[in-house]
């Protein structure tokens, strides 16, 4: 059993997502504790998978029995391992969440919602465990079909953000499959580790090259990194409330994944270096992406749509440590993907609480929230203020990991981005929580006293929305707090050793 | 430099065939048009794997026989020569009903946007859009009143 | 530096003002008492675990605990000496007679949110001692940040225009100051690959001269918008906006202390003497500091409004300290850490009593106070007795620190200094002296003559308390908490022998 633990992790979302529409067919009720339950094995075993790694190092799993390169392995490093973790938590979490705002946004429909969000986790879980390019690709489009699937179920403007989304979507899948094709062209080989092996030699063939150049574009589109981030907003600010909190988490965070994999596993760290300068390029893409994403975000008085841009800014930082190309910029952007998936997670289940309860999205209505969803806007803080980078929370540290590897880079454009970025980030946040903390100005005569507070109504999130809400709120300090555990154990390890 | 474009004309028209599409997909402004595109882009791509794998002089699926397997052990060596690599193709069967349910899913979406605008031509829905958020009846649907 | 104890001690005293915030948010407005029953329990609780530090620490030991790690070589980590030991005990030691005096301003003065006002001090109290008893930089930065975050909910207390705006403003002004600390704090830990407080400093032989240089500036700049060093001080007069038991603990005590003792702890214990006397740039800090010093005065001179123009004061000292310090001489550096305890004592009393007026009047004028002394004979006499120390005469507490202050730039022969520290100390005469004397000699205005008695005792009580204590502390220095002796070993850290 316990040696069958990664193929688990991909079957049983799979097989639960087929299961699903039929017994949504009679009982549609089942279907959202048939989900939980499926999801709860892949958050099992990838637990299990994690521990493994940490005790006796990266294992691979043949599937069906073909040993590499020519079948398919499942290979489970130190970085995949961590990955797995966040994808089946925050997926599990995000179900747990999805019923309540599903039940409306999903009417009668509510088995194609479980159905597809089970896909949706079994390839972004499949993306991250697999040591092969082809699957990569498969398990990418199993995702982003999937995602359309949802995205189009939202307010008024989803189908037309949905299906911008699908032509930008394919153009990034394709240049990921050319990629893979002139690869595979040059080598004759799909399987990561093995390629790893077969390329240095060839590092200077213009199939190479090209094959790269298509690699980190299509993975650059995927991950909405500027320029190629314009369906990204209005996608996550369309989607339905019970899907974003799956997708705009963790889509843009495995393409990043994706990233890392790429630079540092498929190919040698020093080739995005020396042979072509896509390194530089994508330092001087993140300056600009912070930037933009902080300035567009500035400018929105939709909550949910300022946090889609601010996911364009938080993109920037990743590619940001990945660009300087040494120890402590990579652990940042471990660490990053990591703090920044709970960080958006929290703030995206915050902002559906809110617009469940009938608040909804616009930052200038947000007053007395506080008094009407204490648990909610505690939690929402709690993720603004690790978001503008103030300790004990997790942002904090990962944005110290990104800035001592702009330091030791000697990048102080780069670093006083990343600062300033924060900056703006905490004028965003402290915007909303002023609003939703103080008294509106009507009410502020000589007797504000306390009985003004107990005549709004308390009525904050249900059960099933305040248990996630509260849960990653949590992981947020704890993410913060741990953190030099979790990098001791697993992200020091997940960097290529010769930084 | 002719003999250079012939000599790799597969490559060729690949690149042609994907750049009409990347137009039709960015240049277009209708969108069942820009669906298209996007089916020819794929398509490129398909056709470049699949002619990756193609080996001329005639070879052929790489199938042996019994006999063939025996007399390897009997110091015929096989040929790669005569063998056409498969891979690439099994890779594309995948790839096809990826693109077939892409284009699926768009059409759904497609059919949805119909549904809610009564158009499909970019710009128009961007109007009606832009009158929705400002609360206004939308123009093209009070021309039709 | 002597014998290490690893004891908890310094995390409970962390802890009980967080765990308190929490009970007080839970417990809510409908139990009011209970509420602040949490409040005086953790103060008198912290008071103890802090005061229970004094004995071993002037033994010459440190006590250290370390929580967790944080990256390679630093943990989250307190570690207690002489230093931050005067800091927790003045913060721990004033935040008793503050919740006293707050349970009576809030409830006289029926204000809204009581809960979160509670909350938020008790957050800040947690972190200024989390301040005081951080083991390196990064600790320090997080403390430092978590008492940023806390202050703002008092700033913002009234929810007015006005305290909104002074909200808005505190925040850029620090968190810009937070983000320059942890970039300055990168570059020291890619320099040094430490970051842990040695008295005497630890960056000495590494990186170039312009580049250390460069990261004092950075850190000055960070440390020293709470501290109010000039140019950064503009949000300190506009956060007074804020309740005036907020002003007296976190303006006089907790978060501008917090810089000034960020600023020491940067100049003494990472930079060192030695490293700054190499640099060179010592008399440029101080001089930097002592314009602040005088212009600050100045300012003063022109407030009418009384918490602002303590406001200025309050610049004019914090800036005296870091100036006692930048001199680097062993009498100078008594005087001003001396002078951050003493300060502390003369200006929470100052700040009660504005409040106490505030409260009995609703005057914050100075041009208001006509006649008052007469009939709030305590408040007045506390204030005459704090203002008297503020310029430095005795035998309140602040003529001993302005005292040494003087020997030491005697001592270095910069005569500039001890001009400034003198022109200071007129200058503080001249804005305090006549509210005092409005106070008991003019007639009173017409409107409140005859009207108007004292305070609530339970804000007349502590600010008499505090004003006291300046006195004692004035004759005998080392009075029940041994401030004197624990700022000697202090300076004899730092300098070594």
């Amino acid at each position: 059993m316990i040696d069958q633990l990664p193929a688990l992790i991909i079957v049983a979302p799979m097989l639960g997502a087929f299961l699903t529409p039929i017994i949504g067919w009679r009982y549609q009720h089942l279907c959202y504790p048939w989900t939980l339950l499926v999801l709860t094995i892949p958050l099992y075993s990838a637990v299990g998978a994690l521990f493994k790694v940490i005790r006796s190092g990266p294992f691979g799993y043949n599937l069906g029995g073909w040993a590499p390169p020519w079948g398919i392995e499942y290979r489970i490093d130190y970085l995949s391992a961590i990955m797995l973790v966040l994808i089946a938590t925050i997926g599990f979490l995000a179900a747990v969440n999805a019923r309540p705002a599903g039940k409306t946004e999903f009417k009668g429909k509510e088995a194609q919602l479980y159905t597809l969000f089970l896909l949706q986790i079994t390839g972004l879980l499949g993306i991250v465990i697999t040591g092969d390019l082809f699957n990569i690709f498969v398990f990418l489009e199993i995702t982003s079909l999937s995602g359309y699937g949802l995205i189009a179920h939202g307010e008024e403007g989803a189908p037309m953000a949905t299906f911008n989304y699908i032509i930008i979507g394919t153009i990034g899948a394709s240049f990921y499959l050319l990629g893979v094709g002139y690869l595979y062209m040059a080598t004759g080989s799909l399987n990561i580790a093995d390629l790893a092996t077969i390329l240095p030699a060839l590092y200077h063939s213009k199939m190479i090259l090209v094959g790269f150049a298509f690699f980190t574009t299509g993975v650059a589109i995927k991950m909405g990194l500027f320029p190629l981030h314009i369906w990204m907003p209005d996608a996550y600010t369309t989607a339905p409330n019970s899907v974003s909190t799956l997708i705009a988490p963790l889509m843009t965070k495995v393409a990043a994944y994706l990233m890392i994999r790429i630079l540092f596993t498929l190919f040698a760290p020093d080739f995005a270096i020396s042979v072509v300068p896509v390194a530089t390029i994508l330092g001087w893409l993140a300056v600009i992406a912070i930037i933009v994403g902080g300035v567009k975000a500035l400018a929105q008085t939709d909550i949910k749509r300022m946090v889609a841009y601010i996911m364009v800014a938080e993109v920037g930082y990743i590619v940001m440590g990945i660009s300087v190309m040494n120890r402590a910029g990579l652990t940042g952007a471990i660490l990053h993907i990591i703090n920044d998936a709970c960080m958006i997670f929290c703030l995206f289940l915050t902002i559906g609480a809110i617009s469940y309860r009938g608040h909804g999205r616009e930052i200038n209505h947000f007053q007395n929230l506080s008094k009407k969803m204490p648990l909610t806007m505690a939690a929402f803080v709690i993720a603004a203020l690790s978001m503008c980078g103030i300790p004990p929370a997790c942002g904090f540290f990962s944005k110290w990991y990104l800035i001592m590897g702009m330091i030791t880079a000697g990048q102080w454009i780069f670093a006083a981005t990343l600062l300033g970025s924060s900056l703006i980030n905490a004028v965003l946040f402290f915007r909303i929580i002023e609003k939703a903390y103080l008294a509106p100005p009507e009410s502020q005569g000589h007797n504000h006293t306390d009985h003004e507070a107990e005549e709004i109504e308390r009525n904050d999130a249900p059960l099933s929305m305040m248990i996630p809400i509260i849960m990653s709120a949590l992981a947020i300090l704890l993410l913060g707090l741990f953190s030099g555990k979790i990098i001791d154990a697993v992200i020091q390890h997940a960097v290529p050793a010769i930084f | 430099m002719t003999e250079y474009f012939l000599a790799k004309y597969n490559f060729w028209i690949y690149v042609v065939l994907m750049m009409i599409g990347l137009y039709a997909m960015m240049g277009k402004r209708n969108l069942v048009k820009k669906l298209i595109g996007m089916n020819i882009f794929q398509t490129s791509i398909i056709l470049l794997f699949v002619s990756a794998g193609v080996k001329k002089g005639g070879a052929t699926v790489p199938i042996l026989r019994h006999s063939d397997y025996g007399s390897v052990h009997a110091e015929h060596l096989i040929r790669v020569a005569d063998y056409l690599n498969p891979l690439p193709h099994v890779l594309m069967l995948t790839a096809i009903v990826v693109s077939i349910a892409t284009t699926g899913v768009a059409l759904a979406t497609l059919i949805l946007i119909y549904k809610r605008y009564n158009t499909l031509e970019e710009d128009e829905i961007m109007a009606i859009r832009k009158d929705i958020r400002s609360y206004k009846t939308p123009r093209i649907l009070r021309s039709k009143d | 530096m002597g014998e290490v104890i690893y004891s908890a001690k310094p995390l409970w005293a962390v802890l009980v003002s967080m765990v308190a915030a929490f009970l007080i948010l839970l417990t809510g407005d409908k139990a009011r008492n209970l509420r602040e029953g949490w409040t005086i329990l953790a103060a008198l609780i912290k008071f103890g675990l802090v005061f229970s530090l004094i004995e071993p620490v002037l033994a010459g030991k440190t006590i250290e605990y370390t929580l967790i790690n944080l990256l390679p070589g630093v943990a989250l980590q307190f570690r207690v000496d002489a230093f931050g030991l005067l800091f927790g005990v003045v913060a721990a030691t004033l935040w008793i007679p503050t919740s006293f005096y707050s349970i009576g301003y809030v409830r006289t003065l029926n204000e809204h949110a009581q809960s979160r006002y509670f909350f938020s001090f008790a957050m800040c109290l947690s972190a200024a001692i989390g301040v005081a008893f951080a083991g390196n930089l990064l600790t320090l930065l997080i403390f430092y940040e978590i008492l940023t975050i806390a202050t703002w909910p008092l700033v913002i207390h009234h929810e007015d225009e006005s305290a909104i705006n002074g909200g808005r403003k505190y925040l850029v002004y620090t968190l810009t100051a937070g983000c320059i600390l942890l970039l300055a704090i990168g570059i020291t830990y890619s320099l040094a690959g430490t970051l842990d407080f040695v008295g005497g400093g630890f960056l000495a032989g590494h990186g170039s001269p312009g580049l250390l240089i460069i990261l004092l500036i950075m850190f000055i700049a960070g440390f020293g918008v709470k501290a109010g060093i000039m140019p950064f001080h503009e949000w300190l007069p506009s956060a007074m906006v804020a309740p005036t038991p907020v002003s007296a603990l976190l303006h006089a005590v907790a978060v501008v202390k917090a810089g000034v003792f960020g600023c020491v702890r940067v100049i003494l214990f990472v930079f060192g003497p030695q490293l700054l006397h190499e640099l060179g740039v010592w008399t440029i800090l101080a001089g930097v500091v002592a314009f602040t010093v005088v212009a600050a005065g100045l300012l003063a001179l022109g407030q009418d409004h009384l918490k602002r123009r303590l406001a200025f004061s309050t610049i004019n000292n914090l800036a005296l300290i870091i100036l006692g310090v930048s001199l680097l001489s062993k009498n100078s550096m008594t005087g001003g850490i001396l002078h951050l305890a003493n300060h502390a004592f003369m200006k929470i009393t100052l700040f009660f009593c504005a409040g106490a007026i505030y409260v009995k009047t609703h005057k914050d004028h100075v041009s208001q106070l006509d006649g008052l002394g007469r009939q709030m004979p305590f408040t007045f006499a506390a204030f005459a007795i704090a203002s008297m120390g503020l310029c430095g005469l005795p035998p309140v507490n602040g003529f001993i620190s302005k005292w040494f202050l003087c020997l030491g730039a005697v001592e270095t022969h910069q005569l500039v200094f001890l001009f400034v520290i003198l022109t200071s100390a007129m200058l503080d005469v001249a804005f305090f002296f006549p509210i005092i004397y409005n106070g008991f000699f003019k007639k009173p205005l017409p409107d409140v003559a005859g009207k108007i008695d004292e305070a609530p005792l339970i804000m007349v009580i502590p600010l008499c308390a505090t004003a006291l204590f300046s006195i004692i502390f004035g004759i005998f220095p080392n009075a029940f908490l041994n401030f004197f002796n624990i700022v000697r070993l202090a300076v004899t850290n730092v300098l070594g022998g």
